[in-house]
């Protein structure tokens, strides 16, 4: 039988303001079918999104939903999710929202090591505001920013990611809406920050300038650009230029936040003595 | 049974929020407002309550406003520059009707300006703190224990009102240390507002169906009623919306929810809005002073009385909305008039604007240093 969305959108808000062919429906019912092999009771569930084609993912999604300033997605999610532990909180912001405006938040948010699932919908340009340079934009590709072509270098989120100590980081692209499913399901069951930089197209705004007007030419070339990890280890530094690894890149456990967070109670209400050094197992 | 204690200003307002019942604080350490923080991350666990020193200003806005939606009362505190930083996030509370209480211990600016002096130059600021139209609730300490009293007072406020509330200290009243003589905890607790809640079936509530010049009726999250917030215009559901109708009913509501109420109501409490002294005896001259310095000109009017000047002292506490009413009646009362503020006349304006007249005697100053009671008096003793 087919997946019953219709129980877990707000169906009055369909269609979706989003262009014909774009990545962002694909990763929503992904998202959605992720959801639901959790099992989680939607009742318990919120999302957070930003400013951009992105930011709308929350208000289609029924649960408790927040659309909240450009960049600032994790602070707010951060409040909630420490508010209510209990709570499954999922972030979904662009690459600029996320990388952009919001970096230092991202950065923060994956240092933390806070539970919070965050869906990185990363398709390379300012979509919603007519195409300008993102920190992920190829090199060399045309936006309206960039009237002569761009020359600002391009940022691996999922380096940054584990860089800044996210303890689940993934990369997948909207083409194979299995795996991502799989992904998203991987993320959302992992316990502390997950960072999941989901490739997705704009051949609207990104592809019209830069020979890929049509979604499927965009999409072969987001093809073109991600291969599995395994496939990935084995190129030569010359082929891994500017191609990007899927799949699971990192999963460790760590201590998560709310959970040390119940330390901090505990030692000020005299349950036990005062956070040292030896409550963690990395000391400096 | 009230409470004698030792404190600062900061602290005051720190056990303020704890004992209004504030569960969350995030927030960026700034001078000279940090202790404000210092202070949370000791009480808060000790009841559950959750603590966040952010990565930035931004950051230390949005995790309270985050925590706020979820359903907790919530506080930030900062400076000047940091209210600078917030100024979106604020932007979004008020739209989106989320109550939080902002403490700004005030220092001299703009930019860095004068980190670890006294100003007030942040009362624009907190009428108008963000882009777009709303109307502000700004109330501002002018003792030790107001920095207590009147921080319960905010909490009270923005649960009340649904909306960000501005607690002003200055850097003096904020790192004054001395006694302070607190109202009975029980008392305070008994009048402790949380924020109104919807609880008929599940499908027909409309967080954001107010009528004209009522606030929003937001539930907690996690609760079963879902619900959506946003910073865009959004209609009775609190989904986006453009409809030009409704987009104006918004604003006339949100600015009507607390000028339009404050106006009818005189005031947006039973509590004091302002405090007169030594105006029960038909003074000659009235000073008009709010903050650390109002204590100076406490000072000044007991030292012309001295000297034979029958002087008196209006100090305003609530001062965004302004408390027009009794302003107008003292600018036709009083011919005699002198203003001072530690800016450089950012709520003349207000009281030009209300009194309708500019023939006031002032002395402002922005240069990070009190102004002396004798100060004062000397540019008082001009107008005889």
């Amino acid at each position: 039988m087919a997946f019953n969305y219709d129980q877990y959108l707000r169906v009055e808000k369909m269609p979706t303001l989003w262009c014909w062919g774009c990545g962002d429906g694909v990763i929503l019912k992904a998202c959605i079918r992720a959801i639901d092999k959790m099992g989680w009771d939607m009742d318990k569930v919120c999302v957070v999104s930003g400013i951009g084609c992105s930011g709308r993912f929350s208000s289609y999604i029924n649960c408790n939903t927040v659309h909240t300033t450009h960049g600032r997605t994790i602070a707010y999610a951060t409040g909630i999710k420490l508010t209510r532990p209990d709570a499954h909180v999922i972030v979904v912001a662009g690459d600029g929202d996320g990388l952009a405006i919001g970096g230092n938040h991202t950065i923060h948010g994956c240092r933390r090591n806070i539970d919070l699932n965050f869906i990185l919908i990363n398709n390379f340009i300012y979509g919603l505001t007519n195409s300008q340079i993102s920190p992920t934009t190829p090199q060399g590709m045309w936006c309206v920013s960039a009237q002569n072509g761009n020359i600002d270098p391009t940022f691996d989120a999922c380096k940054l990611a584990i860089g800044a100590g996210a303890s689940f980081v993934a990369r997948e692209s909207m083409l194979d809406p299995k795996k991502l499913e799989k992904i998203l399901v991987k993320g959302f069951s992992h316990r502390g920050f997950s960072f999941m930089d989901i490739m997705s197209n704009c051949h609207i705004n990104l592809g019209r300038k830069n020979k890929m007007a049509s979604a499927m030419e965009n999409l072969a070339w987001i093809d073109s650009i991600t291969i599995p990890l395994k496939k990935w280890e084995a190129l030569t530094p010359e082929e891994q230029l500017n191609k990007f690894p899927t799949g699971v890149l990192r999963e460790v456990v760590q201590p998560e936040y709310c959970d040390m967070y119940e330390m901090v109670i505990e030692a000020a209400q005299g349950k036990r003595g005062k956070i040292t050094q030896d409550d963690f197992a990395k000391k400096i | 049974m009230a409470r004698e204690v030792i404190s600062t200003g900061n602290e005051l307002a720190a056990h303020a929020a704890f004992d209004a019942g504030c569960m969350f604080f995030g927030g960026y350490p700034i001078t000279p407002s940090s202790e404000v923080m210092h202070e949370m991350s000791d009480l808060l666990p000790t009841v559950g309550g959750k603590f966040i020193q952010m990565e930035d200003e931004i950051a230390g806005i949005s995790v309270a406003l985050g925590a706020s939606m979820a359903g907790t009362k919530s506080m930030t505190a900062t400076s000047g520059p940091g209210i600078s930083l917030k100024a979106e996030q604020i932007g979004l509370a008020f739209i989106a009707e989320v109550p939080l209480v902002i403490v700004n211990v005030m220092r001299g600016g703009p930019s860095t300006g004068l980190p670890t002096r006294v100003s007030q130059a942040d009362i624009g600021q907190a009428q108008y703190p963000t882009h777009g139209d709303y109307a502000s609730i700004t109330l501002c300490a002018g003792s030790l224990e107001e920095c207590y009293t009147q921080t319960v007072r905010a909490f009270n406020l923005a649960e009340k009102y649904m909306t960000p509330v501005f607690m002003l200290l200055d850097e003096t009243v904020g790192h004054m240390h001395g006694k302070a003589v607190l109202p009975d905890l029980e008392e305070i607790q008994a009048k402790n507002v949380t924020r109104k809640r919807f609880d008929g079936p599940k499908e027909e509530y409309k967080p954001y169906k107010a009528e004209m010049n009522e606030p929003a009726v937001l539930n907690p999250m996690f609760e079963g009623y879902r619900f959506h917030f946003t910073g865009l215009h959004h209609g009775e559901t609190g989904f986006p919306t453009e409809d030009a109708a409704q987009c104006q009913f918004n604003i006339e509501r949100l600015v009507g929810k607390i000028n339009t109420v404050a106006l009818e109501n005189d005031g947006l409490d039973d509590e004091a809005d302002y405090e007169e002294f030594m105006m029960d005896d038909e003074p000659e001259v009235i000073l008009i002073a709010y903050g650390s310095i109002s204590r100076g000109a406490k000072e000044a009017v007991v030292k012309l009385r001295a000297d034979g000047i029958k002087a008196g002292l209006f100090r305003p506490i609530v001062l965004w909305p302004s408390p027009a009413k009794k302003l107008k009646e003292i600018g036709d009362k009083y011919k005699k008039i002198f203003i001072t503020e530690l800016n450089m006349g950012q709520y003349l304006k207000e009281i030009e604007r209300v009194m309708k007249r500019d023939d006031f005697a002032t002395l402002h100053k922005a240069n990070g240093r009190p102004i002396a009671p004798l100060e004062m008096v000397a540019k008082v003793k001009e107008m005889f």
